[in-house]
């Protein structure tokens, strides 16, 4: 059971323990703020105030960060024999036009994710231009998944649900127009 | 003590996203296809017990763990922000099929190229950070 895929009903619930602990103990649930306290280590506190934080205060989120970092690992290396994502029949269809034929094989796909596919510098130039969006975006918006859809919806906060209204038109639009433009050509 | 708590409630997150396959880039493009119901899922049910736990929090006036009140600060008032901010968020969640946190949990996993990843979106926190006075909020 522990090596099979955890189904929604039981990450949903334990998401949401993992936000009240946080809440419990006097912190938030938010994940994109640590984006900045790695600019503020690096110091960019010299280019504009927005960086010039405490970081003792934010020591505490970083240790989440590395406490993920460790789950991530013993998620993949301990917990799944299998590393397959078993998605639907229809998108598996649907990315094996897109040129990923890992679709349905692999935990991210091989066309984007391997070490192999460094050799592109194409690849390089999307992962940089992904990661760039949602750093941007997410400091823009105020958040991010766990900052807005989970924290801020359950506290029923109406900015957070225009900015999730924002991630689903921006991945959207990402999936459905340009993914062919990038991927299909 | 709290820093070691710190580090196992990331370390049950990690294992949470990464086992139900949230941090995972075929999930995310299946999620915005609709093809299937497993991301819904997991947010659906993640709010359903989040806004249970928060109203209990906030209602109960329930102390920290450490004695102290909690505030939940609500989140500023604006449109701009949230939509344009929003917006770029997704379109790069969906192309990097990952958000911060499965970011970080990717590099725990042994998935090398989402350094590459992690380096654009400090770079896009810190160009946002530059830009921030000259955008519209």
């Amino acid at each position: 059971m522990l090596y099979q895929p955890w189904p929604w009903y039981v990450a949903g619930p334990l998401i949401a323990l993992v936000m009240a602990v946080l809440i419990l103990m006097g912190k938030r649930f938010g994940m994109s703020s640590n984006l900045e306290t790695f600019c503020s280590i690096g110091g960019a506190g010299k280019f504009t105030d927005y960086f010039k934080v405490d970081l003792k205060s934010r020591r505490w989120n970083l240790l989440v960060v590395f406490g993920s970092v460790i789950g991530g690992f013993l998620g993949a290396h301990l917990l799944s024999p299998n590393p397959a994502v078993n998605i639907s029949d229809a998108t598996v269809k649907k990315l094996q036009d897109l040129g990923f034929e890992s679709a349905g094989t692999s935990y991210l796909p091989t066309e984007l994710f391997s070490v192999e596919a460094l050799t592109k510098p194409s690849v390089w130039i999307i992962l940089l231009v992904a990661g760039f969006l949602v750093g941007f975006g997410t400091r823009y918006a105020g958040g991010c998944t766990s900052g807005h859809a989970i924290s801020g919806l359950s506290n029923l906060q109406r900015p957070s649900l225009i900015a999730v209204i924002g991630f689903f038109i921006g991945g959207l639009i990402m999936v459905h127009i340009i993914f062919p433009l990038i991927f299909g050509a | 003590m709290k820093s070691v708590i710190y580090i196992i409630v990331g370390s049950f997150l990690g294992v949470i996203l990464y086992k139900s396959e949230a941090a995972s880039w075929f999930r995310i493009y299946e999620m915005f296809q609709f093809d299937s119901f497993h991301m819904y899922g997991i947010i659906g049910s993640a709010l359903a017990v989040g806004i249970v736990l928060v109203q209990w929090i906030k209602r109960s006036k329930v102390k920290s763990f450490f004695g102290e009140p909690i505030h939940i600060q609500d989140k500023e008032r604006s449109f701009t922000r949230y939509i344009i901010g929003g917006t770029l968020f997704g379109l790069g969640w969906a192309l990097a099929g990952a958000c911060p946190g499965p970011m970080y949990i990717l590099a725990g996993a042994g998935y090398w190229p989402i350094f590459i990843v992690l380096v654009g979106a400090v770079l896009g926190t810190f160009v946002y950070g530059i830009l921030r006075d000259k955008l519209p909020h």
